[in-house]
This record gives C-alpha cells, structure tokens and sequence, in this order.
C-alpha cells in the first residue's frame, strides 16, 4: 500500500517548493559570497540574487508549506524538531544570529565602511534614499525582509483566524512604512530620520535634551519638521499612549505597531513556545522590567536638570550615561539577547524582560484599561496548549482552569492563546469598563452550576 | 478537631479537584494514590504529547512545587486491596495505609468486547499514560493503522496518526459518526471532515477478527463483510466502563460502576466515589447514570470536597455542557440536545454554505423555550447559553439576541443567519 493514497500530508515537497526553497538557498549562499568580496564588483547582480530572489522563494516556499495543510492550529511535530526544542540546529542557528548582532553593533567601523556585504544592499539604498547603504541600513532592510517574508508565513500559518491576519498585516505595515521607508525618504530629504512608530521609553533619546543621536537637541536643529515631530513623540508617550491602552490593552502597540514585536511575531513565530513559564521567570521578570522603566526615567529626570543647570551636575557625563544605555540595554540587551537568542530562550525575552516601553504600557494595562482575556464559563480542560504557546511565558491555564479572566501586565495580546486553545475557552475582549476585568467571573460549582465567586 | 486521613485513589481530574476543594475547605491530612503517574495530567491533552504539539510537562496542570506547598501527598503506587472494615489498604508491593476517609475516583478502562486477536501486540485503546507510550512504541514506521469505534477518542487517535503521516482506516459500525449524541446534521458535518483529512473512513463497518504474523504482531484486521485489511496498529475506541477491578468481590456494592448516592456515598461509611468510575442509583432527569466527562468529573470533586468537609451537598450539576474537537472542527454543546427528534421538543438547525460551521438551537415545541445548543465550528458564550437555557428564554428572543452568546475571536464575522 503507498503512502500517498490516504496521506494527509505530501511527505514530500512539489515542484513550486522546491523551485522556492532552491531559489532561498541560492539567495543565502550569494549573500555569503558576496561578503567575501565579490559583493563589492557586482552589487546589482548580488541585489538581485540575495535581497530579491531569496527572500521571494523563502516566502513562497513557507507560504505553501501551510497552505497545503488545512487550515487549523498547525503545531504538530513542533517539539519533535531539532530546530524548534533547542536541538542542535537551534543552538547553530541561534550562535549565527547572536554573532551577527555582535558584528554589527561592535563591529569595527573600519570593517563596516568598505565591507562587501553592505555594498549588495547599494541597489535599493540608492532608490530609496539617493546614497549607498551602510551597516545600518543592511540592518533595516533585512529586519523588515525577515518581518514581511515570515509574515506571509504567519498569514498563511494562522489563515483561519481573522485576528491573525489583520494583526499580522498591522505589523508587517508599520514595520515597511514606519520602521524602514519613511525614515528613508526622510534622511533622503535631509530630514530627521526619524521613526513615528518609536517613542520614549523604548526610543528615549527623543526626549533626552542631548547626549543621543536622535536628541530632542538634535531634532530640533532640524528647523519646523523637528519641532512638529517632538511633539508627535511628546503625544504620543503622555496622551496616546494611556488612552489607547485603556481602551484596547497594551496590545495596541506590542503586537500591532511595535517592530520588536512585529519581529517575534513573524520571524520569531516558530520559537514562541520556547518561552519560561515558571512562576521564578515570572519574579525576574518583574523585578527587570521595572528597573529598566526606573533607570530609564531617572537618567532622563536627571539629564533635562543638568541641562537647565547648564551642566552643572553631571557636566558632560550625559553623553556617557546615554552611551552607556545605548551599549547595555538596547544593543546588548534588545539585539543580542532579544533576537539573537530566539531559538533559545524563545521570542520577546526584550519585551518581557527588558522593554521600558512595555513596562509602561504594563502597568496601564494592569492598572487601568478595559483589556482582558476572558474564560468561557467552565470550558477549560487544562489541556495547556494556551501557556505552552505564549511567548511572554504567562501560565495562561492557571487561570482559565479556574474560570478566570486573565489580567496579566505582561500579556501583549497576540490572542495566540484563544487561537490554539482547542474548545473555545479564551476571548480577547475589550469590556464596557475597567472595573470589571478582574471580578464577578463565574466558575463552576459542584452545587447546581455556575456560581459567582465571592 | 482530631486531623483524618483521607486518602483518594487516583489522580485524575475527579480525585485532584476533590483534594484541592477539600485542602481549601479543611486541615485534614489528604493523600492521592495513583499507580498511573507521579503527578496530575491532563488527560484529555495525552494526544498532543504524540502530535508534538506539547511535551509531558506541558500537560501537567499544576506546577510540581503545588502539591508540597498545598500540604496533598502524592503516593506513585498501586493499591492490590481496600479492607473496607479495618479501613485499610494494601499496596502491590507489600506495604499498608490506614484511612479515616477513602475517596475512589478509579477512572475508566478501555472497552474490548472480546474480538479475536485483541490481545495481539500493536492492539490497544488509548486511555492511559502508558497507552500513550505503547502507541508510540507501536506505529513507529508503520505502513497503516485501523481504529474501531467512532467516538471521540477514536477520532482523537486518528487525528494524531495523521499527523504523523500514518494512513489510517477508521472503522465505525454506526451509519453517521458519534450519531447516538450527534444529530444528523452535526453527524454528517462531522463525517465529511474526517474525510478532507484523507482519513479513509468507513461507517456501518464491523470488526470482525484481528490476524497477526507469526511473532505475535497485528498485520491486519477483518470486517464482519469478510474485507481483510492489512495494517500494523489497531485502536480499539470503543468506549471505556467504569474501573472497579479493585473494588469486586468486596462488601462494596457495584453495578457497572460504584453505585453511589447523591451525596456521592457508597454504602460502606467514609468511603466516596466519583468521576468516571462512580454509578448515581438516582440519577437527576435527563442525566445518564455514569458521566465519563472532565467536567462532571471535576463538578463531583468540588461537590464530595463539601461533604467529606462537613457541608453535606448533593451532587446538583446545573446544565449539561460539554465539548470537543474534530481536527480543526470544535464543537460546543449546552443543555438538552438529542441525537434523534423527541416528541415535545423541535430544533432549528443552520449550516453555513461552507459547510463546516453549524449551529443548533433545541427548543419546547409548545411553549417555545430554549432548551439547547449545539455549536459547529462556532464559539458561544458558556454563561449566556447557561442563562438562556435555565430561564426558559423564548427561542425569538434568543435569536434576536444571539450575538450576545458569541464569543468568537474579534473580527470573526458572526455568521449565524437565519
């Protein structure tokens, strides 16, 4: 008896994948090529090879690997494979990564400025922004390649759920426009390259006076423009962002506008179940995060004193104290740890652990906003596929299996839980108020049904 | 008040949730026995341990540090003998406990209705951790598996074989699948599913005999229409009886389950059963007499935790409510809802043109209340659905409401017309 007649799923790949995957491979192997040197004689025909054919066939070849399957929760064989259960692929995969973080963020200038590598990027800088690329432009470019190609993936993945989709359409919009082709044609325009999907905390040179690149000094040397932004960003951090986050959680922006969370969101999709879910995670996690949002506010507090001051406190430390949050926080802590170690630790360990942002965002969320996740009823069988798929590591049965609404600081509302969970147990909702996110849910008593908590 | 030791046998979701109820509610020293599993899983979840979807540690519901911190001993053992009149049991490997209250909540056990070749290796159900690790062993590298039995463990074992890329023949001696708790409609849904994911399923079909090579091992299975069918791995579905091997040829009075009282009482003093292994003398109208689901199993932990506690409460359950999944089909189902028309009761049925979502609403012929829900592919909200059902709300007035029940993700249309 063959296989292929009452199999459900081709064990095998058709032609189109094939074609697609080769295509990806050839796609990668020119990309290492071409930092070897060739990258810098043909730029055009490297271009073509490495950021348009490669990415093409991976999105293609991932695309139809779901499209293929029905639609419905695909997670099997997950924890049967090397690259997703901290196998030896993962751990190959993950030292690349953390590698190229390393590279190109303490990576010698004098590599970076006639690096190969850089030059197979000319191509699309040149269109976008009239220059050549630089190390942080390769950057840009491949993060938002990595969020559109692994979000077709997430789209295809999660096709039956229209939550999905349309919020996997959000970020993959916010991180083309906002996050890469705006602050493009700004630096092309001789304009702040300035990102409108980032505001303090999470970017807080914005409102440091000086000492950032992106200072509200610097920003404001820009003439109307500067000013116009400064008080998008003041907006956006003081007004917007607890309005919104009382009305819809903090979901708004981790896993709708947010590029970190855009990225675990795509890319990092494949390793969230990696995240830790004991209650000591759940204490670091604490503990971090709020030091992180502390030390971010009393170095701004303090650099906006020195300046009134004229200097007079910390003299020309600012510069160093920014350049020292820069080094820890956002290049060690966001890029090498935050996406280096995906195949690790799992996605959004940044987000979880480190972000100021969603620290912020966290405590508005817990505190004051109409945001829950609801339990239906007495559904829950404790089955766990909700807390083994959460990427911020949040036990999300331990609640549903008692009948409770889950209100948890950290949840960044990706709605993964409500997705996999097998009997309809979870709904994201935003309620009619605030008061009653946390009380008056019904569980089950063994006494003639559902019986309010006391 | 002098501690007792009440000791429960077994570890599911009946006898966990009896002693985390009774942990909350008293001091005594409590003991759960199981020879199962060190510790409590979810045994609804052993399917996607084999899917790879989760791993063990996944499906355990509480965190291990739970049970030292919540003061609820844990024995990995089995009991060979209960002495009901010393209050005493004996373990399979010699030792002894005494007991002040026992509380059996002995699950179920596989069905096997005597098939030839049923003992063969490569032959099991699917109930148990260890049925789980069997199952494994079994279809590594197997060309096909047969399933008997079209419930819903039967068509769990045949979604997880597929995901394994293991052909599968799903045999179901019914003419629509799980028809004695579906309707038709729901039925038919249901069978058309199965068959979009190439299971080659085939209904009025009987297993007959099972063949095996020489070394013992199943190579094919024969249908009472004499087709032989030759495959590696054969899942025996057919339902599960109460687990009372322990307790026959004792003072404990038994039917096909413990027989127990609505307070859960057996008729020997101090001593409980409950969850799948438990037989209500008195069942409540409309409930069957042996309730083998998650929830009942944990609504009698929560009821026989407030007896053995001091607060004698009956076992009341409120609507019925149940759910499961298909593949990627879920199904919901509140109140009354039966598999074939009843006299005094009508039902409305809507299907979308998809034809893979479907909702049922039963309702009183006369007086036009709701009675029931049955969802397809859809979500409703427990608590609205519960509410509707005990007031005996008016069908119209359900329909024109009806949004108030969804609880699909936001920007799920919601489909339901009529």
């Amino acid at each position: 008896m063959t296989h292929s007649l009452v199999n459900p799923y081709p064990a095998g790949q058709d032609a189109v994948q094939r074609i697609a995957l080769g295509a990806f491979a050839i796609g990668l192997l020119a990309l290492v090529i071409a930092a070897f040197g060739p990258g810098e004689e043909f730029p055009q025909l490297f271009f073509w090879l490495a950021v348009v054919l490669g990415p093409t066939g991976g999105a293609v070849y991932a695309v139809r690997n779901f499209l293929h399957r029905p639609a419905g929760v695909r997670n099997e064989q997950v924890w049967h494979r090397s690259l997703f259960n901290r196998g030896m692929v993962a751990w190959v995969f993950g030292i690349v990564l953390t590698g190229f973080y390393i590279a190109l963020y303490w990576g010698p200038d004098s590599y970076w400025g006639s690096a190969a590598l850089v030059r197979v990027f000319d191509p699309l800088s040149n269109l976008l922004t009239g220059s050549p690329a630089d190390r942080w432009f390769l950057y840009g470019a491949v993060y938002t390649m990595a969020v559109l190609v692994m979000g077709l993936r997430a789209i295809a993945k999660y096709r039956h759920s229209n939550y999905q989709v349309v919020r996997t359409g959000s970020i993959m919009f916010f991180q083309l426009g906002f996050a890469f082709l705006i602050p493009q044609f700004l630096k092309a325009m001789d304009r702040p390259e300035f990102y409108f999907s980032y505001f303090w905390p999470l970017k807080p040179d914005y409102l440091w006076p000086e000492g950032g690149y992106y200072s509200f000094q610097w920003i404001l040397d820009k003439g109307g423009l500067g000013l116009w932004m400064l008080l998008f960003a003041g907006v956006m951090t003081f007004i917007a962002t607890p309005v919104l986050t009382y009305f819809f959680g903090k979901r708004w922006y981790c896993s709708w506008v947010c590029g970190c969370g855009g990225l675990a969101n795509t890319a990092g999709d494949p390793f969230r179940q990696l995240s830790d879910k004991s209650l000591k995670a759940w204490k670091v996690e604490r503990w971090m995060i709020h030091s992180v949002l502390l030390i971010i506010i009393a170095i701004t507090l303090l650099l906006w004193v020195n300046s009134f001051l004229g200097g007079s406190i910390l003299g020309n430390l600012s510069h160093t104290l920014s350049k020292l949050y820069a080094f820890i926080i956002i290049q060690a802590f966001s890029g090498v740890i935050g996406v280096g170690f995906y195949p690790l630790l799992g996605t959004r360990v940044w987000c979880r652990f480190g972000c100021p942002m969603a620290a912020y965002l966290g405590i508005l969320q817990k505190y004051f906003s109409r945001f829950r996740i609801t339990t239906n009823g007495g559904q829950c069988i404790s089955c766990g596929n909700c807390s083994t798929y959460c990427e911020m590591g949040i036990d999300v049965k331990a609640y549903a299996q008692r009948g409770e609404n889950i209100v948890r600081a950290s949840c960044v509302g990706c709605g993964i839980c409500a997705t996999v969970c097998p009997r309809g147990v979870l709904k994201l909702e935003n309620g009619p108020t605030h008061r009653d996110r946390e009380v008056g849910n019904p569980i089950v008593f063994g006494n003639d049904g559902f019986r309010l908590r006391p | 008040m002098e501690v007792r030791s009440i000791v429960i046998i077994g570890n599911g979701i009946s006898g966990i949730t009896a002693a985390r109820h009774i942990r909350k509610r008293c001091d005594d020293a409590i003991t759960v026995i199981s020879a199962e599993s060190e510790h409590f899983f979810s045994r609804t979840a052993l399917m996607y341990i084999y899917m790879g979807q989760m791993k063990y540690a996944h499906i355990k519901p509480y965190e291990d540090r739970f049970w030292e911190k919540n003061r609820i001993s844990l024995r990995n053992a089995r009991v060979a003998e209960v002495d009901f009149e010393e209050r005493n049991l004996s373990f399979s490997d010699g030792s002894t406990m005494e007991y002040d209250v026992l509380i059996l909540a002995t699950g179920s056990s596989s069905n096997r209705f005597g098939w030839p070749g049923q003992d063969f290796k490569g032959v099991q159900g699917l109930y148990s951790l260890q049925n789980l690790e069997s199952m494994e062993r079994d279809t590594q590298g197997i060309g096909r598996a047969v399933i008997v039995g079209g419930g819903l463990i039967g068509i769990e074992m045949a979604e997880m074989l597929a995901t394994r890329r293991i052909p599968v023949t799903f045999l179901v001696r019914e003419e629509g699948f799980w028809n004695n708790v579906l309707p038709k409609e729901e039925s038919d849904m249901v069978t058309r599913h199965i068959r979009s994911h190439h299971i080659d399923l085939r209904l009025s079909t009987e297993l007959k005999e099972i063949t095996a090579d020489e070394g013992g091992r199943a190579r094919a299975v024969v249908t009472t229409a004499g087709e032989e069918i030759p495959c590696q791995f054969v899942g025996l579905t057919a339902g599960v009886h109460p687990n009372i091997d322990l307790v026959k040829n004792t003072p404990l009075e038994t039917d096909r389950g413990i027989l127990v009282d609505s307070f859960l009482r057996t008729n020997m003093p101090d001593v409980y059963a409950l969850g799948d292994c438990a037989q209500h003398r008195e069942p409540q109208a409309g409930r069957a007499s042996i309730e083998q689901v998650w929830y009942t199993g944990r609504i009698m932990g929560e009821t026989v935790a407030a007896t053995v506690c001091g607060e004698p409460t009956a076992y009341r359950p409120g609507i019925w409510f149940n759910s499961a999944k298909f593949f990627d089909m879920e199904y919901q189902t509140y109140g009354t809802v039966p598999a074939q028309p009843r006299q005094g009761s009508d039902s409305l049925w809507w299907e979308h043109p998809n034809g893979k979502q479907g909702l049922r609403i039963v309702f009183d012929s006369r007086t036009k209340a709701v009675l029931g829900f049955n969802a397809m592919g859809i979500r409703l909200r427990h608590t609205v659905c519960d509410q509707w059902i005990r007031e005996g709300a008016h069908l119209d007035q359900v329909i024109k409401n009806l949004k108030q029940a969804d609880f699909n993700p936001e920007f799920t249309p919601f489909a339901v017309r009529y």
